[in-house]
């Protein structure tokens, strides 16, 4: 077994702030997406022109940039809003951005425009004709949408959403540099008290692998499920 | 460049953040993102093309290995390929002692090394999935004509595989330049990292970044519009004639 001089347990501890990071931003990117989506299909100039400027933006610049910039101003930002608040209306309040949210925050941000777009393209790949046939039978918008819109749009947005995910995983390695402590962050650390880059960046690129890979996997078997009934091909060709 | 340099420092004069000194840091970090993500697309795409049509080889120690790199190479963050160059470079027996270390010292090298693997094995794959969908017409028309294969591939082939590559390649390029943004982290002053030194100096985030995240922008829609110009150019003959 390869020693690592007691940074072990530590690299662990990281690998789960990683995985948690990543699966709530995504969760985070998937609600900001929707929203994104609906903005940019909506037939309001003022909420399609905000949708459109939100994705250009954020896709237009480096992740990085935009952490440091939510990060570092971030708490510049809540203090003079708290001041305004305590010179205003004599509210005193204080709020600390804790790093982990901030991550989340700053990861949801980026990937909810990439998952806008990859949302916007799949509501308008389902056919009307479906929601029309779901209208004919009576059902409630509501409904409709659950039932129709939604499953139907799942299965061209999926492989989108496999991507996205995929880049998200890698993108949380840049929280380290803002300073939380994520299996990279540990495996830096290690490496400039050890000098032994290979022994702490290889496993971890191995766990990052190995997610990926497991992703893969439950993407695969997710569309196969909203491939359902779409004829044999999808079930014989992947 | 009298009268250019009168303006620009009575328009600088009110300006306690944006000096000359600082507009200076960040040109210089532009040259050396500018630089950085050049160099590496160009390596890059060199690499690629070889290992894209191995990577389509019928012969499995072909295929194999070059399809483990980029599996490797796109599954793992490019921050850790940059930390395993950047610190792992010194442990190249005896190239402390040899002429490469003039080079090597500097951070630049380990990075663009580290640019330049990333990029080729993201280019890789879409010069291997443009290949591959070739239509199987041009290649049966290829042979008809009795092209030796060698000459198909360069005739045929790369041309029109580069072609159908160019929207994915022109993502490539946009995703480089905004993943260059982490050399930074290993002491290089590029345009970040100019961005950040203005930040810790003045304590001002959002004029140190903003105005950063504004540059970038600028380069991201330069780049996208070079290349929906080559793609009209270059894809013409796939558009449906107008009327």
């Amino acid at each position: 077994m390869i020693d690592l001089q007691g940074y072990g347990p530590r690299l662990l501890e990281g690998a789960m702030v990683t995985i948690e990071l990543a699966v709530l931003s995504l969760i985070l990117a998937v609600i900001l997406g929707l929203l994104t989506a609906s903005a940019k299909l909506s037939r309001n100039r003022l909420i399609h022109g905000i949708g459109t400027l939100y994705t250009t933006l954020v896709r237009g610049v480096p992740d990085l940039v935009l952490m440091m910039l939510l990060f570092y101003g971030g708490q510049i930002g809540i203090n003079m809003l708290t001041d305004q608040l305590y010179y205003a209306f004599d509210i005193d309040i204080f709020i600390n951005i804790n790093a982990f949210v901030a991550g989340v925050i700053t990861i949801g941000l980026i990937f909810g425009a990439y998952m806008g777009e990859t949302f916007r393209g799949a509501f308008q790949a389902v056919e009307e004709g479906q929601m029309e046939a779901a209208r004919a039978y009576g059902m409630s918008p509501l409904l409709a949408f659950r039932r129709v819109r939604f499953p139907l749009m799942m299965r061209h947005a999926l492989p989108g959403i496999g991507n996205n995910w995929m880049v998200l995983l890698k993108t949380t390695a840049l929280v380290s540099i803002i300073g939380l402590t994520d299996m990279v962050r540990v495996a830096a650390e290690a490496t400039k008290a050890t000098h032994e880059p290979f022994l702490f960046m290889i496993p971890v690129a191995m766990i990052y692998l190995l997610i990926a890979t497991l992703s893969e996997w439950g993407f695969a078997k997710l569309t196969k499920r909203y491939n359902t009934g779409f004829g044999e091909s999808s079930e014989w060709n992947n | 460049m009298e009268q250019l340099n009168g303006w620009f420092t009575d328009l600088l004069s009110d300006n306690t953040i944006f000096t000359a000194n600082t507009l200076g840091f960040y040109w210089g970090g532009f040259v050396t993102t500018v630089q950085l993500v050049f160099l590496s697309l160009v390596i890059g795409m060199i690499l690629a093309v070889p290992l894209a049509i191995g990577r389509g080889s019928k012969r499995r120690w072909i295929k194999l290995p070059i399809y483990a790199y980029t599996y490797v190479f796109r599954g793992t963050p490019l921050l850790i390929q940059l930390y395993l160059v950047y610190y792992g470079v010194v442990f190249f027996e005896g190239i402390q002692d040899s002429i490469f270390w003039v080079v090597f010292k500097q951070a630049f090298f380990p990075a663009l090394i580290a640019f330049t693997l990333n990029t080729a094995a993201y280019t890789t794959e879409i010069f291997h999935g443009a290949i591959k969908n070739t239509a199987k017409g041009e290649i049966e028309a290829a042979r008809a004509y009795g092209m030796s294969r060698k000459l198909m591939m360069r005739r045929i082939i790369l041309p029109s595989a580069f072609r159908r590559a160019l929207p994915a390649y022109g993502n490539e390029v946009i995703f480089m330049l905004h993943a260059s943004a982490v050399a930074s982290v290993v002491t290089i002053m590029d345009l970040t990292g100019a961005a950040y030194y203005v930040y810790a100096r003045f304590y001002a985030p959002f004029d140190a970044f903003i105005f950063v995240a504004l540059i970038y922008l600028c380069l991201t829609f330069g780049i996208m519009f070079v290349f929906r110009k080559l793609e009209k150019r270059l894809l013409a003959h796939l558009r449906p004639r107008g009327a």
